[in-house]
């Protein structure tokens, strides 16, 4: 009985727990190397690292690194790890390992505002000023995200307390109401404006630049920021709400603060990228696999691991059909739902 | 003390509880009785702060338990529900370990070691202790969250405030042997001072461990007291509503046949 259950742990449950996040480190350090060095045009590493401390001379090289494969790297990384951490602070919150940042409404609520502006924004370019234009689409993808997030919790709490399972129902309300106002827009755009919808719900790196990364930034700092402090305490929500309470954890603030961390994140995130689908759910999972549920590793785990993955489907989308490149949104489906479905069957393996 | 005095508790038109009082005394078990609906568990979640009553005051040493944020309650008293469900792969040790949550980042936190070794020791889960959670039997589930309300409790009184423990049928999953240890670590903690309420529908149990008995029914207290003025043919039999009979043992102790 003991051997059996001691063969059931995850495989690196016996490393120390801060050997997990070391490791995750290295990888995600290795996967911004891997990401600066490769693309249509291969760079030595070694070159890459003189590039970065400042003594290369080969200006073609130096301009590909710092100006191109740099903030796309660095965007990368902020936004694989707000996509990583939320999902983990999300799956916490509700007690379901398949929860995910879509499930309130965020990404729901951002792709509407990005739709919006996409066949709309000709109405608006009247009013706003010229300088202004490329900034539409991602603040109605903020606001959209979060306008969503707040109208999901506002719904849920409208019984008093806002319960677990009332939050996933507004959820689904919200995002089938977010899906049919898109249909109308859709119905009413042309062709180019149905090529750009397209191919902002299958998310791309490329166009975010530095002003992506000022824009992503700050947000996901700031949800970082707050989620790390609540490991702890989610970790006392996983034996249910009332248990946490009964434990000293104020249970109605925490759920606000991650409801706002996440959609912060999640907003800020895809209105620079569109939508990057899995990495969310899939992130929290991985590290859970490897390093057991307790947050104070899930939470720094799932950041880390998020970027490190981000990077390394950002340099695959790029290589994988050069010259062109493959949406990222694609890349991450592509090899997260197989593994959503893996997890799914598994998890029905358990239980019967 | 932790007393609640005149409580009501009101659902919609419902009415669960109606003007009841009663007491939980440091140093003393408490045994809640009472049919199933009686309103025990929502008594249990007023008294813990958990609710608030419709009608009624709930003081914890004297000061209104609605003042106190959660912090503060958990750091004065551990509460065991029915039924919990953990859907995410902890082991035993760290399932205990969250029990001493209210204590992180104090000093108190230097004694967490003492308290698992201690906890550990007492619900006697040392054999299960790093074993999945997930993996355990419904019985080894319900000693190991004892052992969590244990270990939250578990502490040199340095702050001489009081602490409590409320149990809410802790026996509901254990064998005859592991009902009796879960008790009788109970009566231990009240002998060292902890208040101690427990929610039981084993009348023996009450018999052999409790020092007082309320009796609940139809969310009103039916009588309460000591173990030897309640628990009498007259006022079980009232509250259960079929015939029940109270013996003398040849140990001496009650015997109590439904």
């Amino acid at each position: 009985m003991t051997d059996v259950a001691k063969a059931s742990l995850p495989p690196l449950r016996i490393l120390r727990q801060p050997a997990i996040l070391t490791g995750f480190a290295a990888l995600l350090v290795f996967a911004f190397l891997m990401a600066l060095a490769i693309g249509a045009m291969p760079i030595p590493l070694g070159d890459v690292i003189r590039i970065l401390f400042g003594y290369n001379a080969d200006t073609q090289a130096s301009a590909i690194v710092l100006g191109l494969r740099l903030p796309r790297a660095v965007l990368a990384i902020i936004v694989g790890a707000g996509l990583g951490l939320s999902g983990a602070a999300l799956q916490g919150l509700f007690r379901n390992p398949l929860a995910d940042p879509g499930l309130i409404g965020i990404s729901g609520g951002a792709a509407l505002g990005a739709v919006c502006v996409i066949v709309l924004g000709h109405l608006l370019v009247a009013v706003v000023p010229f300088a202004a234009h490329p900034m539409l689409l991602p603040l109605a993808a903020f606001f959209g995200g979060l306008a969503a997030t707040f109208a999901t919790e506002r719904i849920a709490r409208s019984s008093g307390v806002a319960s677990t399972a009332m939050l996933l129902l507004a959820g689904i309300a919200i995002n089938a109401l977010a899906g049919a106002l898109m249909g109308v827009l859709i119905f009413m755009s042309d062709d180019r404006q149905l090529r750009d919808i397209t191919f902002w719900t299958m998310g791309s790196l490329a166009k975010g630049g530095w002003t992506g990364v000022l824009l992503a930034g700050p947000f996901v700092a700031l949800a970082i920021a707050l989620i790390l402090p609540t490991a702890r305490s989610l970790n006392a929500i996983l034996l249910g709400e009332r248990e946490a309470m009964h434990l000293g954890v104020s249970v109605e603030r925490l759920k606000r603060i991650l409801m706002v961390s996440a959609a912060l994140a999640v907003s800020a995130s895809v209105a620079v990228t569109g939508i990057i689908a899995f990495v969310g759910i899939v992130v929290p999972h991985l590290v859970r696999m490897a390093a057991g549920p307790d947050h104070r590793i899930v939470l720094p785990g799932a950041a880390l691991l998020g970027a490190a993955l981000l990077l390394i489907a950002d340099s695959l989308a790029r290589i994988i059909v050069v010259p062109a490149e493959l949406p990222i949104g694609l890349v991450t489906s592509l090899i997260g739902s197989p593994f959503f479905l893996w997890l799914l069957l598994r998890r029905k393996g358990l239980k019967s | 003390m932790i007393e609640a005095r005149d409580i009501s508790v009101r659902i919609g038109t419902r009415t669960l509880l109606r003007d009841v009082s009663m007491r939980v005394m440091p140093g003393r078990v408490t045994a809640l009785l009472g049919p199933n609906g009686a309103g025990k568990s929502t008594l249990v979640s007023v008294l813990t702060g958990e609710r608030k009553a419709s009608a009624g005051t709930t003081t914890i040493d004297g000061c209104d338990m609605h003042t106190l944020t959660p912090l503060e309650l958990a750091r004065q008293r551990a509460v065991l529900l029915q039924n919990s469900s953990l859907d995410f792969a902890f082991t035993v040790d760290e399932v205990v370990g969250l029990g001493r949550l209210p204590f992180a980042a104090t000093n108190d936190a230097f004694d967490d070691e003492d308290a698992l070794d201690d906890v550990r020791r007492v619900a006697g889960i040392s054999p299960l202790w790093q074993q999945l959670y997930q993996t355990l039997s419904g019985g080894e589930r319900q000693r190991v969250q004892f052992a969590r309300a244990l270990a939250q409790i578990w502490r040199r009184n340095t702050d001489g405030l009081p602490r409590y423990l409320f149990l809410d049928e802790p026996t509901s999953a254990l064998d005859l042997r592991h009902r009796r240890t879960v008790l009788e670590t109970a009566a231990k903690l009240a002998a060292d001072g902890i208040g101690v309420l427990v929610v039981l529908h084993d009348l023996n149990l009450a018999a052999d461990f409790a020092d007082d008995v309320v009796l609940l029914r139809d969310g009103k207290v039916q009588i309460s007291g000591t173990v030897d003025d309640v628990l009498t043919e007259k006022h079980l039999s009232a509250c259960f509503d079929i015939p029940i009979e109270v013996m003398s043992h040849t140990n001496g102790k009650r015997l109590i046949l439904a």
